[in-house]
């Protein structure tokens, strides 16, 4: 068979060699193709979008319109706060408890690994309108099951949908539950990689547990902890389903997000031009955030 | 030392516990509420024990919506964008991690800098490219399309691909075949696992996907399970006990496929951290 492939003639050699300069083009050209009108176009159509003024017909350029109503909004202004409590409560937590997680599940003193990880694992194949919708039976404040659970143990029975505070711990409580066994899969793989020799010799230096664990875990860990601490930073900008089922963006606008005010701009109150300075907001605070992780990481991972 | 041992894992345990029924504690009170007549699971206190309204709490569900043909719609949109798009995302990958081209290198970082992008940023456009442009809405095309290029599916099959030997693909060269067969007769059956993995990852993606399928569907029959539950979470008068047998159904086949396929739902989250 080789003899026949080094017997063709220069002619078929070269069909052959383009044939095989052209396929990879042929296998990202579908792709591409989706991607530029379903990825591409959307964004830079968002983009002009937010300097048009839609409330109009004819839509007409007005670069002030949409941006400088987003200075002056209060409404805007609360669900960008709201949003920046969440992040800067929620995710620094989540992450923390993750990573205990990730760290016990890394243990060898621990048995029963089936239950454990069925038990935090498995919130991540619930999607967001099923486990919202329990929450808000679960956080009911008169007949939830966490109320009374609460009173049974002595504990006051707390409005967590209808005062202000409690609705926002509400909407963190609801994401820890859904996220914490999913970064912490992904802190898990991360521990999996650090060589077990660097353990080894912190023992026979006499190192503890603790010192271990702050002194190589967490350093060895930092790369990982920052790719989830991005992700769920990404996805916190995104919130949308739980306020938006969970607590109806309330009480008053007390859980109001970033999404959801988009969403009301936009579907709502059909101000397409309002609601894309709106997501351009949403996506300039995600790409700030991913920027600084690949400043803090060096971004080597990306590339092999 | 060995004391020392034991002490700790039975520490380990003893906090461990609690949390993790604390964290199964949603999904067993979903399973219960599901079988609760409405006026047990809205009473102080609950019932914490399965009751049998189960077929009632069926009824109802099916008498506030149409939930079979959300059913439906969900199974048919899963299954057609996972196959369309696992392809497309499977062709993507093998060029990207076996091929050398130009303009690989950037295109590859579109890629990855695509997975950073929030699709709040494509949503408005997407909506007048969709409904008014395209005329799609309130069919299954419409929810399927603005996915369809899924840059985590790519960036997790390319980085399975990197292991194909590449001594393999110039074998069939030399034996003539054309680059579509190799892909198709070769890579394709070879990466199997990889192809279960991000399959798993995108049906569960577009099946639990809420806000773009809010925008596109306006239509009680086009509804997907989540949009479809969306519109009874929120009414005052409604049967929650059919609710919670509607998210048990959206969820159960996947609480029981994770405890059968965990190593691959596992290999699907990681694909973006973990580096070689």
């Amino acid at each position: 068979m080789s003899s026949q492939a080094h017997a063709s003639t220069p002619t078929t050699r070269r069909r052959r060699s383009t044939g095989r300069r052209l396929a990879p083009y042929f296998f990202v050209a579908p792709f591409f193709l989706l991607f530029a009108i379903f990825w591409v176009y959307p964004i830079a159509y968002s983009f002009v979008l937010s300097f048009i003024n839609t409330r109009q017909r004819p839509w007409t350029f007005d670069w002030d319109f949409n941006w400088g109503r987003l200075i002056q909004d209060d409404f805007f202004w609360n669900a960008l706060g709201n949003t920046m409590i969440i992040l800067a409560v929620q995710v620094p937590l989540m992450l923390a408890l993750a990573t205990l997680l990730a760290v016990a599940f890394n243990s060898e003193l621990l048995k029963l690994k089936g239950f454990y990880r069925f038990a935090f694992f498995a919130p991540l194949v619930l999607g967001a309108v099923p486990y919202s919708a329990v929450f808000r039976l679960v956080f009911n404040e008169q007949y939830g099951v966490l109320n009374y659970a609460l009173e049974s143990i002595g504990l006051g029975a707390v409005p967590w949908l209808y005062e202000s505070t409690p609705a926002l711990i509400t909407i963190m409580i609801a994401m820890t539950w859904r996220w914490t066994g999913y970064n912490a899969v992904i802190l898990l793989s991360g521990l999996q990689s650090i060589p077990l020799a660097l353990y080894e010799a912190a023992r026979i230096d006499g190192a503890g547990p603790f010192q271990q664990f702050f002194k190589i875990t967490i350093p060895m860990l930092r790369p990982v902890l920052l790719f989830t601490f991005v992700l769920s930073t990404i996805g916190t900008l995104q919130l949308f389903t739980e306020p938006w089922l969970i607590t109806t963006t309330g009480p008053g606008n007390a859980t109001e997000t970033l999404v959801t005010y988009l969403y009301k701009q936009g579907f709502r109150s059909f101000n397409f031009g309002y609601a894309s300075a709106i997501a351009y907001t949403v996506a300039l605070i995600a790409v700030i955030f991913s920027l600084l992780q690949i400043r803090l990481v060096g971004g080597r991972e990306v590339e092999r | 030392m060995r004391r020392d041992r034991l002490i700790r894992s039975i520490v380990l345990h003893a906090l461990l516990t609690p949390l993790a029924l604390l964290f199964l504690a949603p999904i067993v009170w979903m399973i219960v509420a599901a079988t609760l007549p409405n006026n047990e699971i809205l009473a102080a206190p609950p019932t914490l024990t399965p009751g049998n309204a189960l077929p009632q709490n069926w009824a109802d569900l099916n008498d506030d919506l149409n939930f079979i043909r959300a059913v439906t719609n969900s199974v048919a949109i899963s299954a057609i964008f996972t196959s369309v798009g696992v392809l497309i995302a499977a062709m993507s990958g093998y060029a990207f991690a076996k091929f050398r081209f130009a303009g690989r290198a950037l295109l590859f970082t579109v890629v990855i800098g695509a997975l950073t992008i929030p699709f709040e940023v494509r949503a408005i456009p997407q909506y007048l490219l969709v409904a008014r442009d395209l005329g799609l809405s309130n069919t299954w095309w419409a929810i399927i399309l603005p996915w369809l290029a899924y840059p985590l599916g790519v960036f997790f099959m390319r980085q399975n691909m990197l292991s194909i030997q590449t001594e393999l693909l110039e074998a069939a060269r030399i034996d003539g075949a054309s680059e579509g067969r190799i892909f198709v007769q070769i890579v394709l059956p070879i990466m199997r696992p990889a192809l279960a993995a991000v399959a798993l990852v995108m049906f569960l993606f577009q099946w639990n996907d809420y806000f773009w399928p809010l925008l596109i569907l306006t239509d009680k029959d086009a509804y997907t399970i989540p949009v479809a539950l969306g519109t009874l979470v929120g009414l005052t008068r409604v049967s929650w006990g059919g609710i919670m047998v509607g998210t048990a159904i959206a969820t159960i086949p996947f609480l029981l496929l994770f405890l059968w396929l965990q190593r691959f739902f596992i290999a699907g989250i990681t694909a973006g951290a973990v580096k070689d």
